[in-house]
């Protein structure tokens, strides 16, 4: 998930300004054809997957695998989704993931950008050791703590229990990183002299400058915290060993070991569970993109 | 692939970030004099939370786990009821047959999920760069893939692959041709997942490719063009030369989450070991090193040979991102 890295001043301003004339050439338009050619040919094979599971989820399982199999979409959605409900508790689910996203992305995006604002701006002992700690750290695979991990939430009593979801993954490292990068170009040394002359302390300089001027930064980073958080599968199948409490990562796995048989039904359930997140997505990814670079890029 | 966090997004940014290094970056010390002194309690302060938690759940976690792979941990006893057990763990690691074909399965996922992967992403990228509409479009297309859980897209190609009526075989069937057994062959599973891996990472990687692409100034592009590069040259001598970096990076990162693919397999064939020991799919042929481990340690509940297999996942992993630079370095010495 990359996303405000992406960009490039040109598709940031793309979208506005018409793009500046590289080869005015008239055979190049001709010539400019082919790419669309080839980029809709792999457009067709990254969407394809989604525009099945839609004919999946909405014929019966009978139909799909009937020869030659219905390619179009049916009328039996609502009963594909009944169906799921009643064999998963999909709001409990669904519930359970909205709060653990929502939850982790508030406090990533508060204690990353903290830490982050005290690496980016201050010289304080410790201050390269702790850093590079970090840094280390991060390049380490996560299965190296997944096991005391899992002793340490038996330990607190926290097995099956939705902060088991949240906690740990507020050590995220990757975070403060990124926001150190961002916040050392992006947060101007001027405001910030100046606000201290103004009396204040580091906490209202984080509050009143440097969040302001790296909203962009923390944009992605609530973002990638989201998606990550929404869409994790393994570290909720370790904790939440109790059935009653799943994300919908977890139930829709269950869902497919135990009546992995009626696809159709399958389908409806990992349709709904991506699609507030692919809406997410898509509504946030244009201004995202078009702001995450303008502070990145200098 | 979740297992490690995708750092992708600090890819370019990083690149940009250390491209301004050079550019001094003022650090206010706190020994300054005047108004604008700096209390160093607050920093300490805003530092505190997020290292508190960095040790409880990253730091300590890995020297337990260091310590972890050299004992006999028993569940019922507790750490206090753990044994020293020296090497063993890594002793029985080396000459456990079922590992070592975990390591075979994740180096051909590896091989088969990540070059033509890469390769595709580079030419999508150059094909985006070179159109002037729909470029947003392609962009968010491409990259849609990527935002869709892993779980939710396994089932999908699950459905797609299913051996007697999926749309796959049935389309080969259609031509005339016999189906294949792509969930039963070990080859043909291997094949599936690194089909995910590509379906899932292709788009992703064409964005950075990109981004790398619009940061080589358009005057390196008419140069060559006045000394009569037409585009399929100018894509082999100025395009991919000075991509170099990104095609490093991103061919370090995709190795590192490749070869501890886990998700795929665990939701297309990985069934309880204790029920069933062909998990990881028929003849094993899908499980991987990750997999494995996840199986003795929290199927099995085996924590010191589970450590054991993370350190080992580890050194294989290591092995091979060393391998990407110092081939990168051959590359450079032409």
């Amino acid at each position: 998930m990359a996303a405000p890295t992406l960009p490039g001043p040109e598709a940031a301003a793309g979208a506005a300004a018409p793009a500046p004339k590289r080869r005015p050439s008239g055979a190049a338009r001709r010539r400019s054809l082919l790419p669309h050619l080839v980029l809709w040919v792999g457009v067709l094979a990254a969407l394809f997957p989604f525009y099945w599971s839609v004919v999946m989820a909405t014929n019966t399982t009978r139909d799909i695998f009937s020869t030659p199999p219905k390619l179009v979409p049916g009328t039996h959605l609502l009963e594909n989704i009944s169906n799921v409900f009643a064999r998963i508790d999909f709001f409990g689910a669904l519930a359970n993931t909205a709060v653990v996203a929502v939850v982790t992305t508030a406090l990533v995006l508060t204690l990353d950008s903290l830490a982050a604002f005290a690496f980016a701006k201050f010289e304080f002992p410790g201050r390269r050791v702790l850093f590079g700690l970090l840094l280390l750290l991060f390049m380490l695979p996560a299965q190296l703590s997944l096991i005391p991990q899992f002793l340490i939430m038996r330990e607190l009593g926290w097995i099956g229990q939705l902060q088991a979801l949240v906690v740990p993954a507020l050590a995220n490292a990757f975070g403060v990183f990124w926001m150190r990068q961002y916040m050392s170009t992006s947060v101007p040394d001027e405001v910030l002299d100046a606000s201290r002359l103004d009396g204040c302390g580091f906490f209202r300089q984080w509050w009143h400058v440097a969040v302001p001027t790296a909203r962009p930064g923390l944009a992605f980073l609530a973002i990638y915290t989201f998606v990550a958080s929404w869409n994790d599968y393994v570290w909720p199948l370790i904790v939440l060993v109790n059935p009653q409490v799943q994300t919908l990562q977890t139930s829709l796995a269950q869902l497919n070991v135990s009546f992995g048989t009626d696809y159709s039904m399958v389908m409806a359930g990992a349709l709904m569970a991506i699609i507030p997140i692919m809406v997410a997505f898509l509504f946030l990814s244009r201004w995202f993109v078009a702001d995450g670079t303008a502070g990145a890029v200098k | 692939m979740t297992l490690t966090a995708p750092s992708g997004a600090a890819g370019p940014g990083a690149a940009a970030a250390s491209a301004g290094r050079g550019r001094k970056n003022r650090l206010i010390r706190p020994a300054r004099t005047g108004g604008s002194q700096q209390r160093l309690g607050p920093v300490y302060l805003a530092i505190t939370p997020f290292f508190a938690l960095f040790g409880v759940f990253v730091l300590v976690p890995v020297v337990f786990s260091i310590w972890l792979s050299f004992q006999k941990y028993s569940v019922l006893g507790g750490i206090g009821g753990s044994e020293f057990v020296g090497l063993r763990n890594f002793e029985f690691l080396v000459q456990d047959a079922t590992f070592r074909r975990a390591i075979v399965n994740s180096l051909l996922i590896w091989v088969l999920g990540t070059f033509p992967m890469l390769a595709m992403a580079l030419v999508v990228a150059a094909m985006i760069n070179s159109v002037t509409k729909l470029k947003s479009f392609y962009r968010l297309a491409y990259f849609l893939p990527n935002v869709t859980s892993i779980v939710a897209v396994t089932l999908f190609f699950g459905a797609l692959f299913s051996e007697q009526f999926g749309l796959i075989n049935q389309a080969l069937a259609g031509l005339g041709l016999s189906g294949v057994p792509w969930l039963t062959d070990p080859w043909a599973m291997k094949v599936v997942v690194a089909t995910l891996i590509t379906w899932q990472w292709c788009g992703y990687n064409a964005i950075l490719y990109l981004a790398g692409m619009q940061a080589i100034p358009g005057e390196v592009y008419e140069a060559a063009a006045l000394d009569g590069a037409g585009p399929v040259r100018q894509f082999w001598s100025v395009t991919l030369p000075l991509l170099r970096p990104v095609i490093l990076f991103t061919t370090v990162i995709s190795t590192i989450t490749t070869l501890q693919t886990f998700t795929e397999p665990q939701v297309l064939f990985g069934s309880n070991t204790a029920v069933n020991p062909n998990s990881g799919g028929p003849g094993q042929g899908a499980l991987t090193m990750v997999l494995y481990f996840y199986q003795q340690a929290f199927n099995n509940n085996d924590y010191g040979y589970g450590a054991a297999i993370a350190m080992g996942v580890f050194a294989v992993v290591l092995v091979f991102v060393v391998i990407n630079f110092r081939l990168a370095r051959t590359g450079d010495d032409r």
